[in-house]
C-alpha cells in the first residue's frame, strides 16, 4: 500500500484570475513563473492584459448595484463568512504565505491570523460606519438635514508588493465593507495567495464581480485602469514612486478619488487599522428635510 | 443594379398557387444545420484591430436602426433618440450619423420632425407589429397610415402562423399588399421572427418567400420574443439574398434585429456579410443592425480608439 502512495503523481494546481465570480485564464493566454523567495519556482501564475482588466470593470460595475444596495448587516455577514471559509483553509494559506514571503511556519501563521482577524474586524465595521460619518447636522432653517456615506464605487486596489497577503486584505476588506466593488491587481512577485483567495471569496457568498482579481505585471495593467473612465477611485498601495506618479496623472482625467500609497513596514499591517481606508472611499450623501412639527406650531412658512 | 424587387419575372410561375408556391419552397436544399452553425462560429473567430475596428465601427454606426418599441414611448422619448440618431456623440462630431429610427406608426410624425435635414430616414414597424395577428385590412391600414406620416421605411411581420401551417399563399399575398401599401415612397423590410420559425429549413423558405413577394429588407425578428438575431440565421439569410440575386439579379437587404448589443458581436456580423454576400452589401441601403442598447457600445468603443482609454456608461446617454 505505502509504495502505491509514493507513485501517486502530483496534483499542480493552476492557478486562474477571479473575474466576475468565474476563474478564467487571462484573455491573452499567457502565464508568467512564480518563484519562492529562494528564487524556486512555485507555479505559472495568468499574466493578465489589459483586456482582463477592462473585463473586471465591467463585471464590478455590473455587481455594484446590489452590493452598495444590500444593507450593511449583510455586507458584515458575508464579510464574517469570508474570515469562517479562511479559517478552514488556514494551512493552505500558511504554506503559500510562507512560500511567497520566505518565512517561518510560525511567523506565516501569523499572518494567516492577522488577516483572519482583519475580515472579522471590518465584518464589524459595515454597520457602524455611518454612525462615526454620518448623522444630523445642526442647520439655521427649519430643516432635518442628515449625512449618510454612500460607497464611491468601482475602486482599484493596487494590492502591497511586499505583504502578499495581509497587506492584500488590509486594503480589500475596506474597499467593500462599505459597498464598493473592487479589482485588485495582485503583488506582481507573489500573487499565489491573493488568486487562492478568489476561491475562498467564491464559496463565501460575496456575489460574482464585488472583488476581481488579476495577476500580471503591475506596470502594464495599472496604466489602463487609473485612465478607465468608468473606474471611481484607484488605491496606489502597491505602486512604487514613480508608477505612483503616472498613475495620479492618468486618473485626474475622471476626478478619481486617488489613495496615495503609505510606507508600510511589514509589520505595520499588523497594527489594528483606523477608519481611514474606509473612509477614503466613501462619498457624502446630505438630505435637507423640512421640519413639519415647526409648521404646525405656527412657524411662518 | 436594380434597386426594387419588382422585376423578379423568372419566378412568376411559382407563385402560381399554393400548391405551385409550397412546391418551390419546399424544392429548396435542405439546411446543413451544423455546417451553418459551424461556419457563423469560424467567422466569428476573425480578429478586427486598429484601422480596421475603426472602420467597422463606424460602419456599424452608419448601420444602426435606432429603434425604441416600447408600450411606453413618448413624443419626448422619441425626440431623444432622433436628435440621438442625427449625431450619436455629440463630443466627437466626426461620429457618423445612424441609418434610421425605428418607432411605432403613431410615432413617425414625431421622429419625422427630431431627424428633419439629416440623413437619418424613420423606419415604422406597421402590420399589427409584433404578433402580426389581425385582419389583412388592418393590417393595411397600420401600413397606408405609418407611409401617410412620413415613413421612409415599412418594417412589417409576416403572418406566422399561417406560414406553419403552410399556407404560404397568404403570406406571399399579403407581402405583396403591403409592398403596394407602401407605394414607391417607402421600402419595405419583411420581419420573419426567426425565433418562432423553428428550423433553419423554415428561415430558408420564409426568405426566398419573402423576395419573391417583393421585399426590400429581409429582418430576422421583431426583438420581442426569446430568440432574435443570432449569427447563424443571419448567415443562412445573407446566403438566400446571395442566391437570390444570382437567380434574379435583384440584390435585397439583410437586417439582423434584437440581442446584438456589443461592438464585437456587430463586428462578427459585419464579417458575415463580407464573406457571404461581399462589399455590394456593406452599406447602410442593404444592411442593417435593429438595435439599441448596441449603439451605445459602439460609441464607447469608438471613444476608446480616439482618446486610448476604455469609456463608461456615464459618457454615453442613457435611453
Amino acid at each position: 500500500m505505502s509504495e502505491r502512495t509514493n507513485e501517486r503523481l502530483s496534483v499542480f494546481k493552476t492557478y486562474k484570475l477571479y473575474v466576475g465570480g468565474k476563474f478564467p485564464r487571462s484573455e491573452s493566454g499567457r502565464v508568467y513563473e512564480v518563484t519562492d523567495a529562494k528564487g524556486k519556482w512555485l507555479a505559472n501564475a495568468p499574466l493578465s492584459s489589459r483586456k482582463d482588466a477592462r473585463d473586471a470593470v465591467v463585471a464590478a460595475r455590473k455587481a455594484f448595484g446590489g452590493w452598495s444596495g444590500a444593507t450593511a448587516y449583510n455586507r458584515g455577514q458575508i464579510l464574517y463568512r469570508v474570515a469562517e471559509m479562511l479559517e478552514g483553509r488556514r494551512e493552505q494559506f500558511v504554506r503559500e504565505v510562507a512560500d511567497a514571503e520566505g518565512l517561518s511556519k510560525p511567523k506565516a501563521t501569523a499572518q494567516v491570523d492577522a488577516a483572519i482577524d482583519r475580515w472579522v474586524w471590518y465584518a464589524g465595521w459595515t454597520d457602524k460606519i455611518a454612525q462615526v460619518v454620518g448623522g444630523a447636522n445642526p442647520v439655521a432653517g427649519p430643516y432635518f438635514n442628515l449625512s449618510s456615506p454612500e460607497p464611491t464605487g468601482v475602486v482599484v486596489v493596487l494590492a502591497p508588493q511586499e505583504s502578499s497577503f495581509l497587506g492584500l486584505v488590509s486594503v480589500l476588506a475596506p474597499v467593500i465593507a462599505t459597498g464598493n466593488t473592487a479589482i485588485v491587481i495582485a503583488s506582481e512577485r507573489s500573487p499565489l495567495p491573493a488568486l487562492s483567495l478568489g476561491e475562498v471569496l467564491a464559496t463565501s457568498d460575496v456575489p460574482g464581480g464585488v472583488v476581481n482579481l488579476l495577476s500580471g505585471r503591475t506596470t502594464e495593467i495599472a496604466p489602463s485602469l487609473a485612465a478607465h473612465q468608468d473606474v471611481n477611485a484607484i488605491d496606489l498601495a502597491g505602486a512604487d514612486e514613480t508608477l505612483a506618479k503616472e498613475l495620479e496623472i492618468a486618473a485626474a482625467d475622471n476626478l478619481k478619488r486617488v489613495l496615495r500609497p503609505q510606507t508600510v513596514d511589514n509589520a505595520e499591517w499588523f497594527a489594528t487599522p483606523g477608519t481611514e481606508r474606509m473612509t477614503a472611499f466613501l462619498e457624502t450623501k446630505t438630505v435637507w428635510h423640512p421640519t413639519g412639527a415647526l409648521g404646525a406650531s405656527g412657524s411662518s412658512y | 443594379m436594380p434597386t426594387t424587387a419588382s422585376t423578379a419575372l423568372p419566378l412568376k410561375d411559382v407563385t402560381a398557387s399554393n400548391s405551385s408556391l409550397r412546391r418551390y419552397l419546399h424544392g429548396l436544399p435542405g439546411v446543413d444545420a451544423v455546417g451553418l452553425e459551424g461556419r457563423a462560429a469560424s467567422l466569428g473567430t476573425r480578429s478586427i484591430k486598429t484601422t480596421a475596428k475603426a472602420y467597422a465601427i463606424d460602419l456599424a454606426i452608419s448601420m444602426v436602426d435606432l429603434t425604441t418599441l416600447e408600450g411606453a414611448d413618448t413624443p419626448g422619448k422619441v425626440r431623444a433618440l432622433g436628435a440621438k440618431a442625427v449625431r450619436p456623440d455629440p463630443t466627437d462630431r466626426t461620429a457618423p450619423a445612424t441609418a434610421a429610427v425605428c418607432v411605432y406608426p403613431d410615432m413617425v410624425a414625431v421622429a419625422k420632425e427630431a431627424v428633419a435635414g439629416s440623413t437619418v430616414k424613420v423606419a415604422s414597424v406597421a402590420t399589427a407589429f409584433p404578433a402580426g395577428r389581425a385582419a389583412l385590412p388592418v393590417k393595411l391600414a397600420d401600413v397606408r397610415d405609418a407611409v401617410a406620416a412620413g415613413a421612409d421605411e415599412i418594417d412589417m411581420v409576416i403572418d406566422r402562423g399561417a406560414f406553419l401551417a403552410g399556407d404560404y399563399l397568404k403570406v406571399y399575398e399579403e407581402i405583396v399588399a403591403v409592398k403596394e401599401a407602401c407605394g414607391a415612397s417607402a421600402r419595405l423590410k419583411v420581419i420573419f421572427e426567426t425565433g418562432e420559425l423553428s428550423t433553419y429549413d423554415n428561415i430558408r423558405r420564409a426568405s426566398w418567400l419573402g423576395m419573391i413577394a417583393g421585399a426590400d429588407f429581409i429582418k430576422t425578428s421583431t426583438g420581442k420574443v426569446a430568440v432574435n438575431a443570432t449569427p447563424a440565421n443571419t448567415l443562412l439569410m445573407l446566403e438566400a439574398v446571395r442566391d437570390f440575386r444570382a437567380a434574379t439579379g435583384v440584390q435585397v437587404g439583410v437586417k439582423p434585429a434584437g440581442g446584438i448589443r456589443t461592438t464585437k458581436d456587430a463586428v462578427k456580423f459585419l464579417v458575415l456579410v463580407n464573406e457571404t454576400v461581399g462589399e455590394d452589401w456593406l452599406d447602410n441601403h442593404w444592411f442593417r443592425f435593429g438595435a439599441s442598447s448596441l449603439l451605445n457600445d459602439l460609441l464607447m468603443q469608438r471613444q476608446k480608439l480616439t482618446t486610448g482609454r476604455y469609456s463608461g456608461p456615464d459618457y454615453v446617454t442613457v435611453d
